[in-house]
């Protein structure tokens, strides 16, 4: 079971938390102008990567609130947690 | 319900040769549905020069991880015409392959608990009917002469409103499934090349050409993808972007039983999947966790949720021991159904994004795969399952029928 410490709430169980895929992925600046290939690529393509991978998550039996989770999906180590106004640790994204 | 011994092994089982420099065909991922794309290649188009790439051994990933249920009743026209030629097929292949892989077509049924379920498994039976789907709806006290020990109580936290049943559905042998397979694409020609790790694409412009491997330089003239949990990881290597996450599903068995379980039973509902296997195990599966991962191995509470829904389902269960538990990776699309089909780069093909189903699907996969790698253009059965799909719009959701969470 992972254990993933909110910001606001601290330490806690995986059962506690809601997933919510991959983070930082802004809504399109331009909606109107999107191609369907672009709307393809924003609604249904997400990242899959073998290793450090930013998602969200939420604290749904706790404070209820969104933040994100820096994991690696190889070996399950959560390496950081982190408010959503917050950019991802040590590096792009 | 009679305990059938298992099989006995053949003498032979394949070649274990060094890689060529060059084959006709290249397949990436010697599982199931690798395998069966290269019988299919061999069998249907007399393309032998192939050679199925595997980086560990042969059908050890999902195919020795899944729970081996075997059924076509999906909800949409598409689903249903690919998985019903797949459950043909499955009836003919025992014979065909001439290895008995324990095929037991015992049926399944899948469970209602709401009336909503109730509804979606009414509406699903009538589907199923009109494309040539063999289905009924039962009630409670049918599904109870159905499989005896299932709890249809109306005092249980959920209680079974009704259910489907298909009685063509069922399970086999999976290991012995991949290893008839096998055999005969290598009597075909087909080179099985495990311990051959795929990690890059030799391409000349668009077009792929080859495969980087541990093993050396492969050139092919084209390449399929089935790598299953890792299908993203491979095709981005080649360039190409697939709509796929990646998830842990796991499984588990139970010590040996006496036969008491005559059917397969899934609960969409609460969640756990039953079936018995020839030996007397009984094998149990639940939903994807949540998150994305690779590591084979799945979250404990995920385990204990189906095991509750399993023991209030099943009471006689209740003092099971678990033997072993395991998991898979997966890869899960948005509308929850496969894609087979072209890629942006030209002479590679993708068969992918079965998510939690791709056992049943093994012979169809393998039929329209070949049919588009030997053609270059999709089979009728797999052109809707396309990549395109997500751009256009014409999406194939089976969440409801995948009967797994993912």
């Amino acid at each position: 079971m992972l254990l993933i410490t909110c910001p606001w709430c601290g330490p806690r169980d995986e059962t506690e938390y809601h997933y919510g895929g991959q983070a930082h992925v802004p809504y399109p600046e331009n909606p109107a102008d999107l191609t369907d290939e672009q709307w393809a690529e924003y609604v249904f393509y997400r990242d899959n990567p073998k290793g450090p991978f930013a998602e969200r998550w939420m604290h749904s039996t706790g404070c209820r609130r969104w933040f994100n989770v820096l994991r690696d999906t190889a070996s399950y180590e959560v390496l950081a947690a982190y408010r959503l106004d917050e950019p991802r640790p040590g590096g792009t994204r | 319900m009679t305990t059938e011994s298992l099989p006995e092994h053949p003498d032979w089982l394949w070649r274990n040769p060094d890689p060529r420099p060059s084959y006709d065909v290249v397949i990436v991922g010697a599982g199931g549905h690798g395998l069966a794309t290269a019988y299919y290649l061999a069998k249907n188009h007399g393309i032998t020069n192939v050679a199925v790439l595997e980086k560990g051994w042969l059908a050890g990933g999902n195919m020795a991880r899944n729970t081996t249920i075997i059924r076509s009743n999906y909800l949409w026209d598409e689903s249903a015409a690919i998985y019903e030629h797949a459950l043909k097929l499955w009836e003919r292949l025992p014979e065909e392959l001439d290895y008995d892989f324990l095929f037991s077509q015992r049926g399944v049924l899948n469970l209602a608990h709401t009336l909503q379920d109730v509804r979606e498994g009414m509406r699903r039976v009538s589907a199923n009917r009109l494309n040539g789907v063999d289905a009924e709806w039962l009630e409670p006290d049918e599904v109870a002469k159905v499989c005896p020990i299932l709890n249809v109580s109306s005092r249980t936290r959920y209680p079974v409103l009704g259910g489907t049943f298909q009685p063509r559905a069922g399970i086999a042998k999976h290991d012995h499934v991949a290893w008839a397979l096998a055999r005969r694409a290598d009597e075909m020609g087909v080179d099985l090349i495990q311990g051959c790790e795929v990690t890059g694409f030799l391409k000349d412009g668009d077009r792929v050409v080859g495969v980087e491997t541990n093993r050396g330089r492969i050139l092919a003239g084209r390449v399929g993808l089935a790598a299953a949990g890792h299908s993203s990881v491979l095709a981005e290597r080649a360039g190409v972007r697939l709509p796929v996450q990646s998830h842990p599903l796991q499984a588990l068995v139970s010590e040996l039983h006496e036969p008491v379980h005559p059917t397969v039973v899934m609960s969409n509902h609460v969640h756990v999947y039953v079936s018995q296997a020839h030996k007397g195990e009984l094998v149990m599966g639940a939903g994807v966790d949540s998150y994305n991962g690779y590591g084979q191995r799945g979250s404990f509470h995920v385990i204990e949720q189906q095991m509750a829904a399993a023991v209030e389902l099943f009471p006689v269960f209740a003092r099971a021991h678990v033997l072993r538990t395991w998991g898979g990776i997966v890869d899960v699309t948005p509308d929850a159904s496969p894609i087979i089909g072209t890629t942006p780069v030209e002479n590679l093909y993708v068969n992918c994004g079965w998510g939690t189903g791709g056992f049943k699907a093994t012979p169809a996969a393998g039929w329209t795969f070949a049919h588009t790698i030997a053609t270059g253009e999709p089979h009728p059965l797999n052109a809707p399952f396309a990549l395109e799909r997500f751009t256009t719009g014409a999406l194939i959701d089976e969440h409801g029928a995948a009967a797994v969470a993912h």
